[in-house]
């Protein structure tokens, strides 16, 4: 399993660091315009909830949930050669921190990306506080 | 006027308008070490075992969100509003984890811009439920209108019932699930997220989608742009199974059944395609 892990999805078993060491253009069409046609990972790819964090359970029974919920959609990304996960709230990848060992497989990196951003944008320092701050009206 | 005023030199004292963006990467971190919290940091503190209710039969449609709002300001995590009487824009933008009951139907734009509320409503809803809806669950326990999700990010959004055209237009994330029909131009210029139709779907379904996933458990009248037909996985039916039993949806003879639609992805960086090529795919 190491270094594998399907970044296209469970049916293709893809170098999982495949965006991290290339820049992933396959296609002519890719090779043509100089850049990756899609996401940089499968969007489809459905979580698997053997591999929840304890923070993640916590944080599902706390919104009285059954699962994941909006988490479901949240992947590691890859952008500019660093693995990142997109928060729709700043519209933006926000940057995984050089000293976290990633894991050898997207299901697992896919659940620390989710605890990361849980804890990025409920932080009292997460950007929105700031424009909330600032342009509240209401 | 002098609010406004003093927001905007307030917003210049910030850096907020020389702040230099490098398109959609912002060079932001993770702080690994962040304290717990599950909610955003203005969001009251509920508990669900604190319930509320309150009659809205008397009430215009700003003093029913505005007592919604004040009710869970005051820690309220379970809340009731019985005779909404059709009211449109009722339960929009709850940011908070909330348990909020409906009893009767919704108008209009209900329940849009949540995130992270469980919400049911014990009739029917009018156009673009859920529009924008970020997170958390709304289950409908009879018909809804057209635009049934528009634009949404993410969470569950049910409707028991039948469910009118557009369902899901320009969708981005969550799951929505359909207990009978749908119209026309279902999944229309989808992005992300899954759909399930336990019924019929109209014609065009998931017209222009570009990624996500469509499931429908009956006919499909006809399918739109680049909407392809794919073999259904292990994976897809211990998600459906899953899903379907939470909502109590699951048909009796399971899930076999469904077929399953993604995008031909023919669309894909359709501005960078040669002229002939656009002709070729429309």
């Amino acid at each position: 399993m190491a270094g594998k892990g399907g970044y296209k999805g469970s049916g293709e078993q893809g170098d999982v660091d495949k965006f991290l060491v290339s820049e992933g253009l396959e296609t002519e069409r890719e090779k043509e315009i100089g850049q990756h046609i899609g996401y940089r990972y499968d969007v489809n790819l459905l979580p698997d909830y053997s591999r929840l964090t304890p923070f993640l359970k916590k944080y599902i029974e706390t919104m009285g949930w059954e699962d994941l919920n909006w988490l479901e959609d949240v992947h590691m990304g890859y952008e500019e050669g660093r693995p990142a996960v997109f928060d729709r709230n700043v519209n933006g990848w926000v940057t995984i921190p050089d000293n976290i060992t990633l894991p050898d497989n997207q299901q697992d990196r896919d659940m620390l990306a989710r605890e990361l951003l849980i804890k990025f944008q409920m932080s009292p320092k997460h950007p929105m506080v700031t424009l909330n701050k600032a342009y509240r009206k209401f | 006027m002098e609010d406004l005023n003093s927001q905007v030199q307030r917003s210049y004292e910030m850096g907020l308008h020389s702040e230099q963006l490098r398109g959609r990467t912002q060079q932001r971190f993770f702080v690994p070490d962040e304290a717990e919290n599950f909610v955003y940091p203005d969001a009251p503190d509920v508990d669900f075992n604190r319930r509320a209710e309150f009659d809205a039969a008397e009430m215009t449609t700003s003093e029913i969100n505005r007592k919604l709002r004040s009710l869970i300001n005051e820690g309220y995590g379970t809340i009731v509003v019985k005779n909404p009487m059709a009211r449109h824009s009722l339960g929009v933008g709850i940011l908070n984890r909330l348990n909020l009951y409906f009893e009767g139907s919704l108008g209009y734009f209900g329940c849009g811009l949540i995130d992270g509320p469980n919400v049911r409503i014990s009739g029917r809803v009018g156009w673009s439920c859920a529009e924008n809806m970020m997170a958390g669950t709304v289950v409908i326990e009879k018909n809804a209108g057209s635009q049934f999700g528009a634009a949404m990010r993410g969470g569950d959004l049910v409707c028991k019932g039948q469910v009118g055209a557009r369902t899901g237009i320009d969708m981005k994330g969550g799951t929505i699930i359909v207990g009978k029909s749908t119209g026309a131009f279902s999944g229309f210029m989808m992005q992300r997220g899954r759909m399930v139709i336990c019924g019929d779907a109209g014609p065009n379904l998931g017209d222009s989608m570009y990624d996500g996933m469509i499931f429908v458990g009956g006919k499909i009248a006809s399918l739109g742009v680049d909407a392809v037909p794919a073999e259904l996985t292990d994976a897809d039916r211990e998600w459906l199974t899953r899903k379907l039993k939470m909502y109590d949806l699951l048909p009796p003879q399971g899930v076999d059944h469904f077929q399953k639609i993604v995008a031909g992805k023919q669309l894909w960086n359709y501005d960078n395609l040669e002229p002939a090529e656009k002709k070729l795919i429309l």
